[in-house]
């Protein structure tokens, strides 16, 4: 699930810049009597990419046009390099947007689109011919400058958009949605190529994305957003790897949840009543015991047995109710005896090697390690 | 049996509908507007008579032959005619300047009812299409209740102490352009409008982040981009207002020679038919640019799915 790019591996390393170049402190926005983005603070680093993960409506692109000065904010603070950008105007912003339509302007060429922001500051001509000239280098469209924008196919639009929002060297440049407008089949390519692209100007980015790979591929660390409000900032890996809350471990990936509560006598096993051995995990030691705890086990980490595993803990068995083959691996949804549904996603790996392949209606066992569970806050 | 053999003969001879349907205003211009053209282009070339009708037949049967002839004399006349000169130099001049303090006017409004909320815009849109419901010729004299010497704009003008004697309004140019500016404002309001409501206005939150002023962002992006619904709302202020005659007529002053106002006069108080049909056939060419123009603009506007 968790895409790491070239790029992002050389990136990881290179961002060693100001932890806190871009502050938001305690942001807030109403539209009448519903609030949109709802005391929101973080801080993005130097050349970092940071991506806003979020379903739609959830407040993450008023975050994002809150930042380039389209919306304003009920209350709240807003710093980049120690600036506050509260009462600028978005035509005085060191920042720049790639929109989600790329908003080109039809009635100028590829070129002219992109010295467009430039002109307004009144650069030398001459500089900005160079400076167009490689920005559409940059993103490969050099020989495209004459054309009109509906003449692009979607995706060089998209690679103009960037260049025009590049080639003002803004402090932070927004992408919202960069993806959304491009084909599937693509897509992934581009996001490798924005991502080298975003590499190599060493730009700090926030995008802002509801779909969880885009974010994942491209972003150094990603913050959930529900409700307007956040519900876990970490890098890809961390927020697979251990949600935080109910929300994150849903939204991102998909998983499975079992309730129960703490064992009396043993602080390390929960009783899950619709398991048949009780549940082993590791939590934090201030749960006091009997207290009701929720356990996210992504589907990859459970193991798929034919015949019963010795195990005491973290085993259960169930009838197989669906498989889905999706090629490098295949997704098995188990009946429990409680009624319960857990799906356990095999890889074409370890597929063949069980000794048999199970069928619908087979009787399987499934377990897992104690590591693999992560207790979600309620 | 269901082939094309078994249907009767004569019905083949019945056009199908999407033929009935380009037909028909195809036919209706032919009519009464190509047929009535022609005939007044025929009047321009033969001699004026006493008699009804005033003019003489351009085919004639004389002495066992037949002449067709043309007579050229009165275009001659009238483009050598000083007052016809003057009259279209001032038809162009107030209609120009009419279509000018009617974008002036035009654009704010439209551009405020294209961006106003969508249940204001409708209210908006209807009050600007309401005037219509009244009869133009009846709106064009309520503006004389207005603008005279004793009328409703002196009076309030001098009750609120603005001005100590009436101002001298009626039977000016100025009244001319008021109730011209008055009377084709909406046919500059509603396709301008059509075309900034359509308009993408990301377009202009992008030219704000790129670093353009509210000012300089209208003038780079919102005009460009109206460009098509300003010369389309001009021209169709513009083409009547040359051949205006009801305004002027009514409330413009003695010295205001439109040229509609000189054809009238050739018409019906000169009865020299073929000079005023002439005039009217000059004033067709000089407004034949202006329209094919809008022609060329609302074709293309169409092939671009109405941009």
């Amino acid at each position: 699930m968790i895409n790491m790019t070239p790029s992002k591996i050389q990136k990881s390393a290179s961002c060693t810049g100001d932890p806190n170049f871009i502050q938001i402190i305690d942001v807030v926005k109403k539209f009448g009597s519903s609030t949109a983005v709802d005391h929101v603070s973080l801080n993005i680093a130097k050349n970092e990419v940071f991506g806003l993960l979020g379903s739609s409506g959830c407040g993450k692109s008023t975050l994002l046009r809150m930042m380039a000065g389209l919306e304003t904010l009920t209350s709240g603070r807003i710093l980049i390099d120690g600036i506050d950008l509260a009462s600028m105007p978005p035509y005085h912003r060191p920042v720049n947007m790639m929109f989600q339509s790329y908003a080109l302007f039809p009635h100028m060429t590829v070129e002219g689109n992109v010295a467009y922001g430039l002109k307004q500051e009144s650069v030398p001509k001459q500089e900005i011919k160079e400076r167009v000239q490689s920005a559409l280098e940059l993103v490969q469209m050099q020989d495209y400058a004459k054309r009109q924008p509906h003449q692009l196919s979607g995706g060089q639009q998209q690679r103009v958009a960037l260049a025009r929002s590049l080639v003002k060297r803004p402090k932070l440049l927004l992408l919202d949605e960069p993806m959304s407008a491009l084909d599937k089949k693509i897509r992934q390519k581009t996001q490798f190529e924005l991502g080298n692209i975003l590499y190599k100007v060493g730009v700090t980015c926030m995008m802002v994305t509801h779909d969880q790979e885009e974010a994942m591929t491209m972003a150094d660390r990603i913050a959930v957003m529900s409700a307007g409000k956040i519900a876990q900032i970490g890098t890809p890996n961390d927020v697979y790897e251990f949600p935080n809350s109910r929300f994150s471990a849903e939204f991102i990936g998909s998983t499975n949840m079992f309730e129960g509560e703490l064992s009396d006598d043993d602080s390390d096993l929960v009783i899950c009543p619709y398991l048949d051995t009780p549940l082993q995990t590791r939590h934090p030691n201030n749960l006091p015991k009997g207290a009701p705890i929720t356990i996210s086990i992504r589907p990859e980490r459970i193991r798929l047995h034919t015949q019963k595993p010795q195990a005491d803990s973290n085993c259960t068995h169930g009838v197989l109710e669906q498989i889905a083959y999706m090629g490098s691996y295949t997704l098995f949804y188990i009946r429990c005896t409680s009624g319960k549904m857990i799906e356990v996603n095999v890889s074409r790996q370890v597929l063949g090697q069980l000794e048999s392949v199970p069928h619908y209606d087979d009787a399987v066992w499934l377990s897992w390690d104690l590591d693999s569970g992560v207790v979600l806050a309620q | 049996m269901k082939t094309n053999a078994s249907v009767p003969f004569y019905l083949k001879w019945v056009p199908k509908g999407r033929t009935v349907a380009i037909a028909a205003p195809f036919i209706f211009l032919l009519v009464f507007f190509m047929i009535p053209f022609f005939v007044v282009m025929q009047i321009s070339v033969v001699d004026p008579r006493l008699g009804i009708p005033p003019y003489t037949e351009m085919l004639q049967w004389a002495d066992g032959a037949l002449s067709l002839k043309f007579n050229f004399e009165h275009y001659v006349n009238v483009l050598t005619d000083e007052m016809y000169f003057d009259a279209y130099l001032c038809s162009l001049q107030v209609a120009a300047i009419t279509t000018v303090i009617c974008l002036l006017i035009g654009y704010p409004a439209a551009y405020f009812i294209a961006r106003s909320k969508p249940e204001t815009r409708n209210v908006l849109l209807m009050a600007i299409m309401l005037p219509f419901w009244t009869s133009y010729l009846i709106r064009v004299y309520a503006w004389i209740g207005i603008l005279k010497d004793q009328g409703l704009l002196n009076n309030f003008l001098l009750w609120a102490h603005v001005i100590h004697e009436p101002l001298r309004l009626f039977h000016t140019n100025t009244a001319v352009y008021i109730g011209m500016v008055y009377s084709y404002l909406p046919y500059l309001i509603l396709p301008l409008y059509a075309h900034l409501v359509r308009m993408d206005y990301t377009l202009l939150e992008a030219a704000h982040d790129l670093g353009a002023r509210p000012w300089k962002a209208f003038v780079t992006i919102t005009i460009p981009m109206s460009m098509r619904g300003i010369i389309a709302g001009s021209l169709l202020v513009f083409i009547p207002s040359v051949g205006e005659y009801v305004i002027p007529e009514i409330l413009g002053g003695a010295d205001n020679l439109m040229v509609g106002r000189l054809m009238w006069d050739d018409f019906f108080n000169n009865m020299d038919w073929p000079v005023a049909s002439a005039a009217t056939a000059i004033m067709v060419m000089l407004l034949l640019v202006p329209i094919a123009l809008f022609q060329h603009m609302q074709s293309k506007s169409i092939e671009e799915g109405a941009v």
